[in-house]
């Protein structure tokens, strides 16, 4: 597994009274995060769940590296993100995580293929021909292999999520967050992306931590983190 | 770099109209910086050779004489004895060992010919028409290597032979004269000879300027020598160099190693000099505004595709890319603007200087001048706007670069 240089027995990801506030150094200061305590252990398949503004989005960001935390303790890999200047956060983003958007996201200018590609691009500097293989291999991984020279505006909403789950995989993070990825799929769609998701996580050990607003997708995720005004509720194990 | 490459190329390649429209910007100011540029070129070098194609680079005077004050200018200010000093009248006169000065100007690196001439004033007469005249007494083939007067003969023969002379286009009219006719030319002025002689005309010369083809009468050196009363004498060596503006410094390096009177082109046409200095500011001035407004266009192009773009910079920042490739990617967007629209802007010049070159024609029908868009200068333009373009991006690309990737992947 690509985890970055750090394989201890420490857990995936472990949030210790992390706290956001914006407008710091202004006179509105509006803390949204208060106080979270998150453990995730690799391989697990976890749902966050919260109304609209409870954070959620916020969360996300932090655990993605996408956004800086203003008080508490953050570790990935059990390396602490705190002493990461933005090109260590950069590198271990790379190397460590995976997004999926909820609006897919693609680089319109790019094909399928190339979206799927585009992790090991910046990484390397080229596709080659194994990157390409292994590109190939994810998007027939998630149904889409003749798709592959197609650009976004010629997919479907679902086909452009699958294409968004492939390139989050592309580097074989251990780690895929995911905002609301079937947020604007009808529910046949949102169902099959849904089974992609567990489907990797089985076979590949992929841990994923899924925003939603669907109850029927969070019950069938391993455990349920309910977001409310900033705070965890109250952690639940969920029977798959 | 193939990561910022192929963004570059993609970011451009989706912005069609933008892209063609910024593209089509910096073709029209790198045609009008290359046009402007070669015309100019062009124009100078042409004056430069209308100018220097009748008159030698170098050219050795004989010293003038001067009246020295015999009282000190002291003795005159103290008021007890005034003072006049008149300047002389100037004689014609003669070099001083002609040959030790040719064989010195021969030595001077860049020199290409070196030829010495008689030179005096003289009137010609035919019936009862006269007119005053240059005599100029040269060794034909040696006088050719300075100024190529052999190629200007436009009737008879292109020689001078014991006997004859070659005239102007305009004396001959003047004087009604055809090839094979006999000229009459009496020595006037200081030598004070008063010596005629007679002439067949061998030719006819247009040296391309009236005063010239009226003033110039050219015969071998003997014949001017024994018409004007010096004989063995030459009154000027000229000299042709391959540094045209090289041509003030080596005039002061012969003065100061012989001591001898040496007049450069430079020295004489200083008017043409500052002139074409004139031209070469204003092309510069050109050649800057342009570039400036090139460069503006390019940034506020790039400034805005950094605001559409938003959401894809937030994407590759997530997936791992790094600050220094996205101001990479930005970068590589104006470098490519600024060489494809520089290649676009080099075509079209060479384009309007052939319709130039087609078009202007001057009152004989021939081209005004020939401009040919010199290569050195085509890649120097292209340079110079794929650099500006570099230039143009570098604010776009930071503000690429700053970009918060939550807040990008939010919008």
């Amino acid at each position: 597994m690509n985890t970055g240089g750090v394989s201890n027995g420490a857990p995936l990801l472990e949030l210790r009274g992390v706290r956001k506030s914006y407008g710091e150094g202004t006179a509105v200061v509006t803390e949204v995060l208060h106080g979270i305590d998150l453990v995730l252990e690799r391989g697990e398949f976890v749902a966050l769940i919260g109304p609209s503004g409870s954070g959620k989005s916020t969360l996300l960001n932090i655990i993605g590296l996408l956004e800086p935390l203003s008080a508490g303790d953050y570790r990935l890999l059990g390396q602490p993100v705190a002493s990461l200047g933005d090109a260590g956060l950069t590198r271990a983003r790379g190397e460590s995580i995976g997004f999926v958007f909820q609006f897919h996201h693609l680089l319109p200018a790019f094909t399928a293929l190339e979206n799927v590609l585009m992790p090991e691009l910046i990484k390397s500097g080229r596709f080659d021909a194994a990157a390409r293989a292994r590109g190939l291999e994810l998007l027939a991984a998630v149904g889409l292999a003749d798709a592959a020279h197609k650009k976004p505006n010629q997919l479907s909403g679902g086909m452009q999520q699958r294409v968004a789950i492939a390139r989050a995989l592309a580097r074989g993070s251990p780690l895929v967050l995911a905002d609301e990825p079937t947020g604007n799929l009808d529910t046949h769609s949102a169902d099959d992306v849904f089974a992609l998701m567990r489907r990797f996580n089985a076979e590949r050990g992929t841990a994923f931590l899924v925003v939603t607003h669907d109850p029927r997708l969070a019950a069938r995720c391993d455990r349920v983190v309910e977001l409310v005004d900033g705070s965890i509720a109250k952690p639940r194990a969920v029977v798959p | 770099m193939g990561f910022a490459f192929t963004v570059a190329w993609r970011f451009l390649r989706e912005g069609r109209f933008q892209t063609l429209l910024i593209v089509v910007g910096v073709a029209a100011g790198v045609a009008v910086v290359t046009y402007i540029s070669a015309l100019i070129q062009g124009l100078q070098g042409n004056t430069i050779e209308r100018t220097l194609g009748t008159q030698a680079h170098l050219t050795v005077k004989p010293r003038e004489e001067r009246t020295e004050a015999v009282l000190g200018a002291g003795a005159a200010s103290n008021g007890t004895l005034a003072r006049d000093v008149q300047p002389r009248a100037q004689r014609l006169r003669t070099l001083d060992d002609w040959r030790g000065i040719e064989a010195e100007m021969a030595r001077l690196p860049g020199v290409l010919a070196v030829t010495s001439v008689v030179n005096g004033a003289a009137l010609a007469q035919r019936g009862e028409a006269s007119r005053a005249i240059s005599i100029i007494g040269i060794d034909f083939d040696g006088y050719d290597r300075i100024v190529a007067l052999r190629s200007r003969v436009v009737a008879g023969e292109a020689r001078v032979a014991p006997g004859e002379a070659l005239v102007g286009r305009q004396l001959a009219e003047d004087l009604g004269l055809v090839v094979g006719d006999r000229l009459v030319v009496r020595a006037g002025g200081a030598g004070g000879t008063g010596a005629a002689d007679t002439f067949k005309i061998a030719g006819l010369f247009d040296l391309g300027s009236r005063d010239l083809n009226r003033r110039f009468v050219y015969v071998t050196q003997t014949s001017a020598q024994s018409l004007l009363g010096i004989p063995g004498g030459m009154t000027n060596t000229y000299a042709r160099v391959a540094d045209l503006f090289g041509a003030a410094a080596l005039a002061a390096t012969l003065r100061a190693r012989t001591g001898v009177e040496v007049e450069s082109w430079m020295d004489s046409n200083a008017q043409l000099l500052s002139a074409l200095q004139a031209q070469s500011i204003s092309t510069g001035l050109i050649r800057v505004f342009t570039s400036i407004v090139v460069m503006l266009g390019i940034a506020s192009v790039l400034v805005v595709s950094v605001v559409q773009k938003r959401k894809e910079i937030g994407i590759l920042r997530a997936m791992g890319a790094t600050r220094a490739q996205m101001t990479q990617v930005f970068l590589l967007q104006g470098a490519i603007v600024g060489w494809i629209g520089s290649l676009a802007g080099v075509a079209l010049a060479q384009g309007l200087l052939w319709a130039f070159s087609t078009f202007a024609k001057g009152s004989d029908g021939r081209p005004l001048f020939v401009v040919g868009l010199p290569l050195d200068l085509a890649l120097a333009v292209a340079l110079m706007a794929t650099a500006a373009g570099v230039l143009a991006a570098v604010a776009p690309a930071r503000r690429a670069a700053r970009l918060d990737p939550a807040q990008a992947i939010r919008l």
